[in-house]
Order: C-alpha cells, then sequence, then structure tokens
C-alpha cells in the first residue's frame, strides 16, 4: 500500500512540477461549454434543456487531452522498467497512477463545472447532482482511458488514437450521468441514475485497470 | 529479502553470508535460455551461472542480446524457452521476491528532467520503501559526487552525471544482485574508478554483479560470458 501512495505522491509531485496537464484540461472544458451558446444561441430555455448533455460531453473529451501523457513519459525515460521490477503487482501501480491523473485532471475539471453549469443555464436544484454525476462518472473514465493510453504507449502521438478507443467505451458513463443530471432537472429522482453510473463505473474501472496492466505488460515484451 | 542495514553500506545480511559459505546455490542460474524479440531468436541454449560474491561480464558484438539478457534476467521480457533459477527456485515461483532482490541499470536515466536530482531519487527511496529516504539519498549522492548539484533540475545534467544518476539509484536500497547495461557510458576517468570501487565492494560483500559492457573492468572473481557463442543457429531463424 504504501508503494500506492508513493506513486500516486509521485506523479502528483512531477505534474506539478512541470504544469500544463491539469490546465490545459480545464482550459478545453471551459471553451468547448463557451462554445454552446454562440453555437446554439443564448436562449436560455434551450440552453437549459440540453446543458446536461453539453457538460458531460464537454468533461468526457476534456478528459481525454493528457491521457497520452499517462504511461508514455514513464515508458519513454526508462522509469517505467523500475516501476515494474516493484514487488507489487503491475494493478498497484496503473491504479496509483489512474488516481494521480484523476486528481490531476478530473478534479478541476469537477470544480469548474458549477461555474459552467450557470453559464448554460442549468437549474440550481440540479447542481449537486451534476457534481455527484461526475464524481461518480469520472474515476471509470479514467480507467477506461488508461486502456487506452497503455495500448498505445509505444506510439508517436497516440493522442487521438486514444479517443477514437476510449470515447465509444465511455458512452454508457454518459448515458447514464446525463440521466441523472437531467432526472434533478426535472425535480424526479435522480438516485436510480447515479446507482447505475456507479455500477458501470466500479466495472469499468475494475476491468479498465485489469486491462490497462494486460497492455503494458504486452508492451514492454 | 536480503537487505543492507542503512548506515553500513556493504555489510549484507546473514542469508547471502550463509549462501557465499556454503557455495551450494548460485544467485541466478540460466538454463537453456531462448530470447526472441520482434519474432527472431537473439541466442538460443545460453547457459549461465552466477555465484554470490561474483561478476558475470557480457561481451559480444551490438545485437547479440547483452541488453535483452539483462532485462530477462530482471524479469522485464520472459525467455521463449529454458528457465531461470534464483537461489535454486525458478524465478516463477517467487517473481516478488527476485524482483525485490534486484537493482537494473538500464539505458536510460529515468530521471523526471522537471524534478531535482534529489527529490527524482527521493521518490525512487520512497518507492523502495527505504527507512530514512533523505539521509539514503544525501549518502548515495555523496558516492557518485553528485553531492553538490543535488538541487539541480534533472534536465540541466549531463549525460555522464546522469549516468552517475543512475548508479546512484542502485546504492538506494541493497540488494544481492545487480543487472547493468553499459554503465560506464559517458563517465570520465574518476567516475569510472568510482564504479569500479563500487561493483568491487559490491562483489566483495558477497553480492553478484551481472554487467554489459565494452570498457575492461577491474572486479574481483570476474568471468566473461561471450553471447556471441549462443547465437541461434541459421536453420533455427
Amino acid at each position: 500500500m504504501s508503494v500506492f501512495w508513493s506513486v500516486v505522491r509521485r506523479d502528483l509531485e512531477i505534474a506539478w512540477a512541470q504544469g500544463g496537464g491539469a490546465g490545459f484540461t480545464v482550459i478545453f472544458f471551459v471553451i468547448t461549454v463557451t462554445l454552446f451558446p454562440f453555437g446554439v444561441g443564448p436562449e436560455p430555455g434551450v440552453l437549459a434543456r440540453i446543458a446536461p448533455g453539453i457538460l458531460w460531453v464537454a468533461a468526457l473529451l476534456a478528459s481525454m487531452i493528457s491521457l497520452d501523457r499517462l504511461f508514455a513519459a514513464d515508458l519513454e525515460d526508462g522509469s517505467f522498467d523500475h516501476l515494474l521490477l516493484l514487488p507489487e503487482p503491475l494493478a498497484v501501480i496503473v491504479a496509483a497512477k489512474c488516481l494521480a491523473h484523476w486528481i490531476t485532471t478530473s478534479l478541476p475539471l469537477i470544480l469548474v463545472a458549477p461555474l459552467l453549469a450557470l453559464m448554460v443555464n442549468l437549474e440550481a436544484e440540479a447542481f449537486p447532482v451534476l457534481i455527484l454525476s461526475l464524481l461518480i462518472g469520472t474515476p471509470a473514465v479514467t480507467a477506461i482511458g488508461a486502456v487506452g493510453a497503455a495500448l498505445t504507449a509505444g506510439i508517436r502521438r497516440a493522442g487521438t488514437l486514444i479517443a477514437l478507443i476510449v470515447l465509444p467505451l465511455a458512452i454508457p458513463i454518459l448515458i447514464f450521468g446525463v440521466a441523472a443530471v437531467e432526472a434533478a432537472r426535472m425535480a424526479l429522482d435522480p438516485a436510480p441514475h447515479l446507482m447505475l453510473l456507479a455500477g458501470t463505473g466500479c466495472f469499468a474501472l475494475v476491468l479498465g485497470i485489469a486491462a490497462a496492466g494486460a497492455a503494458l505488460k504486452l508492451a514492454m515484451e | 529479502m536480503a537487505r543492507l542495514s542503512p548506515r553500513r553500506p556493504g555489510c549484507y545480511d546473514s542469508r547471502i553470508l550463509e549462501l557465499r559459505a556454503g557455495e551450494l546455490t548460485e544467485i541466478l542460474k540460466g538454463e537453456g535460455l531462448l530470447c526472441e524479440r520482434g519474432g527472431r531468436p537473439v541466442f538460443a541454449r545460453l547457459h549461465f551461472a552466477l555465484a554470490p560474491g561474483s561478476a558475470l561480464v557480457l561481451k559480444g558484438p551490438n545485437g547479440s542480446g547483452k541488453s535483452s539478457l539483462l532485462r530477462l534476467c530482471a524479469g522485464l521480457i520472459r525467455p521463449s524457452a529454458g528457465r531461470l533459477l534464483r537461489g535454486g527456485r525458478p524465478v516463477d515461483h517467487d517473481p516478488d521476491g527476485h524482483r525485490a532482490d534486484l537493482r537494473y541499470m538500464g539505458h536510460l536515466p529515468a530521471l523526471k528532467p522537471a524534478l531535482t536530482l534529489r527529490r527524482n531519487l527521493e521518490h525512487w527511496a520512497m518507492l523502495y520503501g527505504v527507512g530514512d529516504p533523505v539521509a539514503r539519498v544525501e549518502a548515495a549522492l555523496s558516492r557518485v559526487r553528485l553531492g553538490t548539484l543535488a538541487d539541480l533540475p534533472a534536465r540541466l545534467l549531463s549525460a555522464g552525471q546522469q549516468r552517475r544518476a543512475a548508479i546512484a539509484r542502485l546504492l538506494l536500497q541493497p540488494a544481492s544482485l545487480w543487472l547493468m547495461d553499459e554503465p560506464t557510458v559517458g563517465l570520465d576517468a574518476r567516475s569510472l574508478d568510482d564504479l569500479t570501487r563500487l561493483m568491487a565492494e559490491h562483489v566483495e560483500a558477497g553480492g553478484a554483479i551481472m554487467v554489459a559492457t565494452h570498457q575492461p573492468l577491474d572486479l574481483p572473481s570476474m568471468q566473461d560470458l561471450d553471447l556471441s557463442a549462443f547465437r541461434p543457429e541459421e536453420a533455427f531463424t
């Protein structure tokens, strides 16, 4: 377990020292959401109607931004060999790297989400559910993203390829996430949707981390 | 797991000393190893035995599989045939124990350019579960004469200094087996002397070293392993 937290701490410190990653993700999120009032028109009713979809799709796209560096940086400078040589299962390392990645990219995105929700005129009652659905859903997106990042670890400029692999797999997360926010908007009970989201999320988390580990082992051969 | 006491580098725990006294088991032994990279055999039917307190120097032209053998011994790649024995038991039986008691030094520096040299090594010390990472890193850095550069971002280090940082990582946590891939590349004369001394100390303390190098090294109980002797035959390819 101490290895787990050491890896998390290391990745957080590296992300902090080199900057970039987290900032890009948040800025991309903000810009994408901002485009909608321009594209759809500033009609508050229309925006409120599609707000859950806008926010969730933009969050999903923004999550793809720095995924390509998740494993590639360590593979390129040889750190990954040394991580593999730690007497811990690879899944522990992968899970730790995913957690650090989630903290540096998804967490800031969740923090600015209410601000953007205001901009697209989402009903105030739906704010807590929006945050909750993102908190439940984004770790799963990171785990699915890890599979894409691991599969493309040896490839240069893999960013687009990762998005092509990961986005289709993230559709169930998107559906349940949006449905929960939608229910809250309509003053309905969002709990069933959140539970479905959590269920799908757990499944994706477990499977994603195992699959990413297997893909990385393959990449090392 | 064989671990040094943190204050006395060069002194191994009783298990290794027992092994050395008895000379019963090799630290690492390869039997009939076949290594394939990208579907092509690199070496075949390779045998070697690495006893405690000895060094095995891998020789052979470029592409003869020196790096592959080191990665194979580290467990980073798997042999297509043959088996690897650690202390007389197949490595597959206890891969975690095997990995915990070896240090690998590859071509790549494994340093994060944005972090200082000290921080880079402290993170590895923490990952290795070293008791007092700060002191341990300080000691390792002074052994490779990088103490004065410790607070420089790693991206400013020269190639030779990065190599020395990799040697320092080797010293963070004691292990009985050192696997070193071209450790002398880019080192100046004094650093080369330092490295030779560190390797000699390791061997004299009962550790074992497998090293690929083109540089003549002067180590106690040193043996050569010429990989060109295990070139796969034409019929094999």
